[in-house]
């Protein structure tokens, strides 16, 4: 069996070479992290499940940073009922919550999933659900049980089921795919290949669209893409430079930068009748927008006094006020779901590193430290992690960081460079 | 999963040096031979006289000019779009041939060093070319020669992550566009 899944893997892995697949890997979880015990769930049928729905459930909680998860064979009985949960031996192994649970086949086709979550020093079961789907559908109903289970432990809504989309290259910078995955680097698809430069990438707020910068035709054009068909469509291509595509959270405009001759503006366009406005007038470079929630106000990056610093720009009145003071270099603003702080590279000599201000109190923190050219940071729909690219042994690798610093996990490619990630919107 | 990776990664390995050993068999035998017989044979021929070519002074302009132009790629310091002085006679003489050959046409590409984020640096390889195409129009090239275009950092000449590379990444190239 192990022989010939790895046959198939080899043979796949000649003749798809483009598939980058990311793997997750914890370098750091929270000190607060919580013990769990997620039990391998039952399942009485004759043939092995296609997907390991516990084992990934297992790995979403354990690689959050958020959960210990703990090892299956350090278990001492599988329960897969309330009433086999011997809370003893789940307490000697300091778990402070186990999930249990058992797949069957619905009576309508397809399968149930039956899952507990059990409290140990309590006693009791915390919680139950159940959840139904079709086999190509198991490992969403994992990351559905790992969204449940996160949200009711932690109080924040888990991102478990949410995409990530980038952009893979080789070292040559000859060949670029932009793909999207699970948000565990599972599940990888295709958006676009091609032989020039694709760069960022930006979700619709539906999730049915990413927008993204292609050089296929010599210059940079905004192209949407519809992820279900793969339907293109050329969005903005004016004379000169196009870039920086970024939706309002209402789904209604575009804001993006269009330069001629070397000075970047940023501009909006209303999607419905395709209009375009310019926002900004200043020979600095204006570039990077983002939308905060009020669909008004925009955050960017200008270099208007000298080196990039962070600017809030009202997009009604055009007035523009400076938000970042500390260090010479600080661009590409992206905000929490809340708008309660911004996430941004910081550069302090060579080094660039992710960090986040609190947009009340204007402090700073700087969250990154063992990666040192961070860039393209983007902040999970739960507010809680951000994902960014950095350098890693003469390797393009993305790595993530919880907002409070705490959590760190790093997602490489299994080949190539990987590059400019954008966290999706949670979708339903 | 864990397991499949490893006996691919395997695979890589053997493959790796299945063609390692071919080749540093080739090596071996080709050292060999050659060994055997490179003895370095001195023939002196005297050589004729040349009769020295009178060149115009302004042929002797064309032909520094000429030579001045073999500098395509100029380079820049970081996050600045400013000309180096020591470029100027060179893409002087890039101006001087788009004024006096009103049909040629170049594209200028602009391209940063891999610090900092990816649509800042879309912009500086902007400004680096605009930076060109300024000094090449003021010194007689024409705007309808010259097209502009910035990869930014999506299109290093030099991989490394370090200063060296770096240098070499922060550039503008001149492409002479074939007519």
């Amino acid at each position: 069996m192990v022989i010939r899944s790895f046959m198939v893997i080899f043979f796949l892995s000649l003749f798809s070479t483009a598939q980058a697949e990311l793997v997750i890997e914890v370098t750091q979880g929270k000190q607060s992290a919580i013990p769990v015990a997620i039990v391998p769930f039952s399942w009485n049928g004759p043939e092995t499940l296609p997907e390991d729905i516990s084992g990934i459930v297992h790995n979403d909680l354990g690689s959050s940073g958020y959960f210990n998860a703990l090892d299956r064979g350090l278990m001492i009985s599988y329960p897969d009922n309330p009433d086999d949960v011997v809370f003893a031996d789940w307490r000697n192994l300091r778990q402070d919550f186990v999930v249990i649970g058992q797949v069957t086949v619905a009576p309508e086709g397809g399968y149930a999933v039956e899952f507990h979550v059990m409290d140990v020093h309590n006693r009791i079961e915390l919680l139950h659900h159940r959840v139904k789907g079709q086999e190509n559908q198991l490992r969403d109903i994992a990351h559905y049980v790992s969204d449940y289970v996160f949200k009711r432990l932690t109080g924040i809504p888990g991102v478990f089921s949410t995409k990530l989309v980038y952009v893979t290259t080789n070292p040559q910078r000859t060949r670029f795919n932009l793909s999207f995955a699970d948000a565990d680097g599972a599940r990888e698809q295709l958006i676009f290949r091609s032989e020039q430069p694709v760069l960022s990438p930006a979700w619709s707020p539906d999730g049915r669209y990413v927008a993204y910068v292609s050089f296929e035709n010599g210059r940079s054009e905004i192209f949407f893409q519809e992820l279900a068909t793969g339907k293109r469509t050329k969005v903005v291509s004016f004379d000169g430079s196009n870039s920086a595509p970024a939706f309002s959270p209402d789904g209604k405009k575009l804001a993006f930068v269009h330069s001629t001759l070397g000075n970047p503006e940023i501009y909006v366009m209303d999607l419905a009748s395709r209009s375009v406005t310019q926002l900004t007038k200043h020979y600095g470079i204006d570039t990077e927008p983002q939308w905060m929630n009020d669909n008004r106000h925009i955050m960017f990056t200008s270099s208007r006094a000298g080196g990039p610093q962070i600017y809030k720009l009202d997009s009604e009145t055009g007035a523009v006020q400076r938000q970042t003071f500390e260090g010479r270099y600080n661009a590409r603003p992206r905000l929490t779901d809340d708008n309660s702080k911004m996430v941004f590279v910081h550069g302090d000599g060579d080094r660039f590193h992710i960090a986040v201000q609190d947009l009340e109190t204007r402090r700073v923190r700087v969250l990154t430290s063992n990666t040192a050219l961070d860039e393209s940071p983007s902040v999970a729909p739960n507010g809680s992690m951000i994902i960014y690219a950095t350098t890693e042994n003469d390797r393009n690798i993305l790595a993530a960081v919880s907002v409070d610093g705490e959590a760190q996990f790093r997602l490489p490619s299994r080949f190539g460079d990987v590059r400019e990630p954008a966290w999706s919107p949670i979708m339903n | 999963m864990q397991k499949s990776t490893l006996f691919k990664a395997m695979g890589v390995a053997f493959a790796t040096i299945a063609i390692t050993a071919c080749s540093s068999n080739d090596v071996e035998e080709g050292e060999a031979f050659t060994t055997a017989t490179t003895q370095p044979v001195i023939v002196e021929e005297p050589t004729k006289a040349v009769e020295p070519v009178k060149l115009s002074a302004e042929e002797l302009e064309a032909q520094a000019n000429a030579k001045l132009r073999d500098t395509t790629t100029f380079y820049f310091d970081f996050d600045e779009s400013s000309i180096k002085s020591a470029d100027k006679a060179s893409l002087t003489a890039h101006a001087k041939y788009l004024d006096a050959n009103a049909s040629a046409k170049v594209k200028l590409e602009g391209y940063a060093d891999e610090r900092g984020t990816p649509e800042y640096n879309l912009a500086l390889g902007e400004r680096r070319a605009v930076a060109v195409r300024r000094f090449l129009m003021a010194n007689g090239a024409d705007a309808g020669q010259i097209s502009v275009v910035s990869y930014g950092e999506e299109k290093p000449a030099a991989t490394g992550h370090n200063e060296a590379s770096w240098a070499k990444n922060r550039r503008v190239e001149i492409k002479y566009q074939s007519m």
